[in-house]
């Protein structure tokens, strides 16, 4: 009996703090570009079924929203590579814990424009024209042609997620231009018929044509299953563990609605939606 | 109170707001050199300054900004072929030649010019001139030194017009009547009277249309293309100083080498600011005493 009301009364004190903050709170996201289609359409269906709650959002990059996380200017970074163990060092310095929630799962796509013949290059090929040791199309089953290579510019997780996955850690060349957000990217190559980018599953359009990477298209059945060797987690850290509004947004996200949504934005939703918040390392 | 009590007191006052602004730089630059300067202790001056390769994010890391003053100056002094002559010759057709009415639609066009958000030039920069360079040129990219140095003209050309056109306004009119006096045309009075007058004025014009080029960041970020490279040919992609700084300070960790390096970066752009704006100055003074008075 004693612990019934115990637990009654702890339900209604968080029914009220829950409440009390709604009203009050505002909710600050930040960080990576790859991760803001997804955090821009699940905010609006979220806040059109919650009117009155404010959501701001920007992008940055991956670092500046880990950056605001500890500098406290961002209730959530978005981030589309895991924390750096030099940042959760710093974060812990700050009496932050950064807390690590997985909202989706990205392919990264190496994007031509769609004039170019090439449909299909291998992780080696990618990473030789990246390394600017292939420099003509005709090298690789396409015109004769230079290859342009567009690249992020260093503060992007796609940048780095690109790095690791594709180059191995080596060198970019360094007469790849260097774009400050995937938008951009997409503007270059879809005008330019002797570039080659890459960019998040999100970004696709159809001014652009998507190589398959080793013979697998970039789709999201493939990513899942991993055969398509170019996908990444996407997160969104979280001082603690997310309270009031946060912690809302973030089930909201997570929730088979909110997964919906991130898969009709071009990502890959989480085969298992419900999976609680993990605990940051 | 009194009016003796007045006068100091407001002399006092502006002695006061003089002294914060200079006071102000003061700290920016102390700032600047506190952050930059502990970069020295991973390389040395020589290896920052002329080393070619700008890897700063990757292990071992290294900074060498060499394609990237090469980047600025580059891109600043193709802008300056472009923008001098357009510049100083439309001051001295609105100063000497345009009609009054004409002169001062000519001035806010000019004035407007100068009000151009730079993001706005980038952009278009980055959306129209560079499909067009790219297919009327048939080349690798756009986003180049052309591209670039087009639109950093646009910007430098209302501060170069306008600087100059005092300098002429400046010029005394005995002299034009002294030489009209002398059955000198017109032509003859703007080229060899005028314009030798206000050559200490309009060389100014140019030093800081310079500067301008070469501080400004939002369009060389959109529109350069941002490769780290020493540049081939003009159509060749840079990435000069300022959009580097801007394109990674976001990124880079707080008191890291990286961090270190983008301010030393800063120093440098600060250090030719500066010998710019001396310049200026120097050629302002020395030719100050001969330009006026009348006989």
């Amino acid at each position: 009996m004693h612990g019934i009301l115990k637990k009654l009364a702890a339900v209604s004190l968080g029914l009220l703090f829950c409440t009390g903050t709604a009203l009050a709170e505002t909710v600050v996201i930040k960080g990576s570009t790859t991760v803001l289609p997804i955090a821009q359409v699940t905010l609006e269906a979220y806040m059109k079924a919650r009117p009155g709650v404010n959501i701001s959002l920007s992008g940055g990059g991956s670092g500046d929203g880990i950056k605001a996380l500890i500098d406290k200017s961002t209730h959530i970074a978005n981030s589309s590579r895991e924390i750096k163990a030099s940042e959760i060092a710093l974060a812990k310095s700050k009496g932050i814990a950064p807390t690590e929630t997985v909202v989706a799962v990205d392919a990264i796509v190496p994007i031509v424009h769609p004039k170019n013949r090439v449909r299909d290059l291998s992780i080696d090929q990618l990473s030789q024209i990246y390394q600017g040791k292939i420099t003509n199309w005709k090298d690789v089953g396409g015109e004769d042609l230079k290859i342009v290579v567009i690249s992020r510019d260093s503060s992007s997780g796609t940048f780095e997620a690109w790095g690791e996955m594709v180059l191995h850690k080596a060198k970019v060349a360094q007469r790849a231009q260097m774009q400050a957000s995937s938008g951009a990217i997409v503007q270059a190559v879809s005008k330019n018929r002797y570039a080659i980018g890459y960019v998040g599953l999100g970004y696709l359009n159809r001014s652009v044509k998507a190589l398959t990477v080793g013979g697998v298209p970039a789709t999201a059945p493939n990513a899942i299953a991993k055969t398509y060797p170019i996908s990444r987690p996407l997160y969104m850290y979280t001082d603690g563990k997310p309270a009031g509004e946060t912690a809302r947004f973030l089930q909201f996200v997570l929730s088979p609605a909110g997964q919906k949504i991130v898969e009709k934005a071009g990502f890959v939703p989480l085969t298992d939606a419900r999976k609680p918040p993990k605990k940051g390392k | 109170m009194t009016r003796q009590f007045k006068e100091i007191l407001i002399k006092n006052l502006f002695a006061l707001l003089a002294f914060v602004a200079v006071l102000v730089l003061g700290l920016i630059v102390v700032f600047l050199f506190r952050e930059g300067l502990p970069l020295f202790r991973l390389v040395s001056p020589g290896q920052f300054l002329f080393g070619t390769a700008w890897y700063p994010t990757y292990d071992p890391p290294e900074y060498g900004i060499w394609p990237l003053i090469v980047g600025s100056f580059t891109v600043t002094l193709f802008s300056c072929l472009i923008a001098v002559p357009l510049g100083v010759l439309s001051a001295v057709y609105i100063s000497e030649i345009a009609p009054a009415h004409l002169k001062n639609v000519l001035k806010s066009v000019i004035e407007l010019l100068a009000g151009l958000p730079s993001v706005v030039l980038g952009f278009f920069g980055m959306v129209v001139i560079a499909p067009w360079l790219q297919e009327t040129f048939d080349l690798p990219t756009g986003l180049n030194i052309v591209n670039a140095s087009l639109m950093l003209a646009i910007m430098a050309i209302p501060t170069i017009t306008s600087i100059s056109e005092d300098a002429l306004y400046a010029v005394p009119r005995e002299f034009k009547e002294a030489s009209y006096a002398l059955g000198a045309t017109k032509f003859e009075t703007i080229a060899r009277v005028i314009v030798p007058t206000a050559l200490s004025g309009i060389s100014t014009a140019v030093i800081l249309g310079m500067a301008r080029a070469l501080g400004e960041t939002m369009v060389v970020l959109m529109a350069a293309g941002g490769a780290a490279a020493v540049p081939e040919s003009l159509f060749d992609s840079v990435r000069p100083m300022t959009a580097s700084i801007a394109a990674e300070m976001g990124e880079a960790p707080f008191r890291s080498g990286h961090y270190h390096a983008l301010f030393a970066t800063g120093m440098v752009l600060f250090g030719i600011t500066l010998a710019f704006n001396l310049i200026a100055d120097a050629i302002s003074n020395r030719f100050k005493e001969v330009g006026s008075g009348t006989l």
